[in-house]
């Protein structure tokens, strides 16, 4: 795993390395050689991190209160609002956290879309990282339905209904899901266990996330390949470990603002009222880090074209490193494709605005053709980009446009080929 | 040499492999059946299949929602008016065609499941552009005879298995 042997100083380190090598890893993950122009893009890795853990520290303290049945549910809730010694602050910490977890990942994924960190060599990183969202996706969708609100019984009816839309065994596997003919407790209960296993789930595949970005190192903003160690490099620790640390206090404070302001603002009033099978409400909108998805699925006029149009836009980004076919990875140096990312970027959050907004009229005409340039970008514009787009020349190492002090990478070069020669 | 390659191919070992490996996907599939079945309907929610409602008091016009295994099921006592429209639509039209008179055999009353088929919403009760149910969650409009019309769903509203165990009490499932 390291570079380098690394032999622990004391003797008892030494005999505890030889037969469990923990302080390899330790030493491995220290010295860590990183590049040294990583921005604050980079640091949204170790936010994540402390998010997940968040989520299962809040997550595990709050299921010691909660009552997983039809009956109790709500009010077990209200009873950790009210009762529970810090119970308000918890489950604050925990709602916001899901939805600041989201922000996180959604920044870390549009920062691997800018640099092109998605490319090969590091294709298992990527698509261990969509799998991640995949599942981050699916607990906040369960632990939306625990609180047994209308709008997590109506939220959990409109999704399992996604299921029946699969021609033949759509409708029993929808009875499947919900263990009766409509949500109701069988359901809670199965959405309680796997809402508390999905978290261990996603922690094991962060372990291979790390684990695959460590074989060839972290891409950087300038997306070329490096040496390591190099000049290029600085050691994971004190570098990275400090400037994630202060990334992750700012990001605490705007965590902290949702949680002690405006704890509410990111969900919906109706879920304060007792999830009635009878009544729907006026407006059934997800979370609104679902929201881009449920545009796409409104805007397609057909059930199951729409469900499959939804999940083909998360899917196709598992294909995006092949999708993709330009060598050069960062967009610094694709001065076309840097356009088409930001339409992109637009392009999403008009999905997300449409997505909360009722599914008709002009809302419906813009989400239809967001849907559309949505499914372009990675199907026509990227793959055609690769081919046709005149990209600008990369410098040769990090430390070049800064060091080299000449713009003028025809002299860049010519120095390196004397320094080859010398040696 | 091609006879022994023949012999290395398919010897007693790779019988065995086979015969193991095929003994082993039985005893997985037949382990892991018990922890996917148990996640469909039990006995108990099962044993909720029938409900009975009382109509007498319903005057012409009205509805009335009951829960039939957890779900919404609608009783319609339609009008002359309500029902002459839902009878006056050419079925060509329809995005699934059904009569009118296959819905409702009795027309004065119209019991469906209040589900509609796209998501699973339920819709509101005398809203819409066809004066039937509206579905406020992505649009779908239906008639007075609760056949989609307009909008995202694919089929009209379910018609469950009922009857009139008197003139006043009608028995769903």
């Amino acid at each position: 795993m390291s570079d380098h042997e690394y032999t622990p100083s004391s003797k008892f380190g030494k005999w505890f390395n030889d037969r469990l090598p923990l302080l390899t890893l330790a030493n491995h993950l220290t010295d860590y050689p990183t590049p040294k122009n990583l921005n604050y893009w980079w640091t949204f890795g170790g936010i994540l991190t402390f998010c997940l853990i968040t989520q299962i520290v809040t997550g595990l303290v709050l299921a010691m209160h909660y009552i997983a049945h039809a009956d109790m549910a709500f009010s077990s809730v209200e009873h950790i609002m009210r009762d529970v010694n810090y119970g308000w602050l918890l489950r604050y910490v925990h709602a916001n956290g899901a939805s600041m977890f989201f922000l996180a990942v959604y920044i870390h994924i549009f920062r691997s879309l800018f640099y092109g960190s998605y490319k090969s060599p590091r294709e298992i990183i990527w698509i261990l990282g969509i799998i991640i969202y995949l599942l981050m996706m699916a607990a906040a969708f369960m632990g939306y339905v625990l609180p047994w609100g209308q709008m997590s019984f109506w939220g959990a009816t409109v999704i399992t209904n996604l299921f029946s839309a699969i021609p033949l065994v759509g409708e029993s596997i929808t009875t499947w899901l919900w263990g009766g003919y409509s949500v109701d407790n069988p359901t809670l209960t199965r959405f309680f266990t796997l809402h508390y296993l999905i978290p261990f789930l996603i922690l094991g595949l962060v372990v291979l996330h790390i684990w695959a970005l460590h074989v060839p190192g972290n891409n950087n903003p300038v997306g070329i390949d490096i040496k390591k160690p190099s000049k290029d490099t600085v050691p994971f620790h004190p570098y990275i470990v400090i400037k994630d640390a202060f990334a992750l206090l700012m990001f605490c404070i705007v965590f902290a603002l949702f949680v002690f302001y405006q704890p509410n603002i990111l969900g919906h009033a109706d879920n304060y009222i007792e999830a009635d099978p009878l009544v729907t409400p006026a407006h059934i909108v997800p979370e609104w880090y679902l929201l881009p998805f449920y545009a796409i699925l409104r805007s397609v006029p057909d059930k199951l074209m729409g469900v499959v149009a939804m999940l083909s836009a998360i899917l196709i980004l598992a294909a995006l490193p092949w999708l993709d076919t330009s060598k050069v990875r960062s967009a610094v140096f694709r001065p076309l494709f840097r356009q088409f990312y930001w339409i992109l970027v637009a392009d999403v959050l008009i999905l997300g605005y449409v997505g909360a907004m009722p599914a008709e009229g002009l809302y419906l005409l813009i989400a239809r053709v967001a849907t559309a340039y949505y499914f372009a970008h990675f199907l026509i514009i990227l793959p055609v980009l690769g081919w046709k787009e005149k990209t600008t020349p990369l410098p040769l190492s990090i430390t070049e446009p800064v060091l080299g002090g000449s713009p003028n990478l025809a002299a860049a070069r010519s120095d390196e080929k004397i320094e080859k020669t010398i040696k | 040499m091609s006879d022994q390659k023949d012999e290395k191919k398919t010897n007693r070992r790779d019988f065995l492999f086979t015969a193991t490996a095929a003994a082993g996907v039985v005893g997985v599939g037949a382990a892991v059946w018990p922890l996917v079945d148990q996640m469909n309907p039990d006995a108990s929610v099962k044993a909720l299949a029938s409900t009975e409602v009382d109509v007498s008091s319903m005057q012409p016009g009205q509805s009335l929602t009951v829960l039939w295994r957890g779900k919404p099921v609608f009783i319609k006592r339609r009008t002359d008016d309500e029902i002459k429209k839902a009878r006056a639509v050419d079925i060509n039209d329809l995005k699934h065609p059904e009569k009118d008179e296959d819905r409702a055999k009795n027309p004065e009353w119209l019991v469906m499941l209040g589900i509609c088929t796209h998501l699973g919403c339920v819709p509101l009760t005398d809203k819409g552009d066809y004066d039937g149910w509206f579905c406020p969650c992505h649009g779908s409009h239906y008639d007075t005879s609760g056949r989609i019309r307009k909008g995202p769903a694919p089929t009209n509203m379910e018609i469950p298995k009922y009857e009139f165990v008197n003139t006043n009490t009608i028995k769903i499932g």
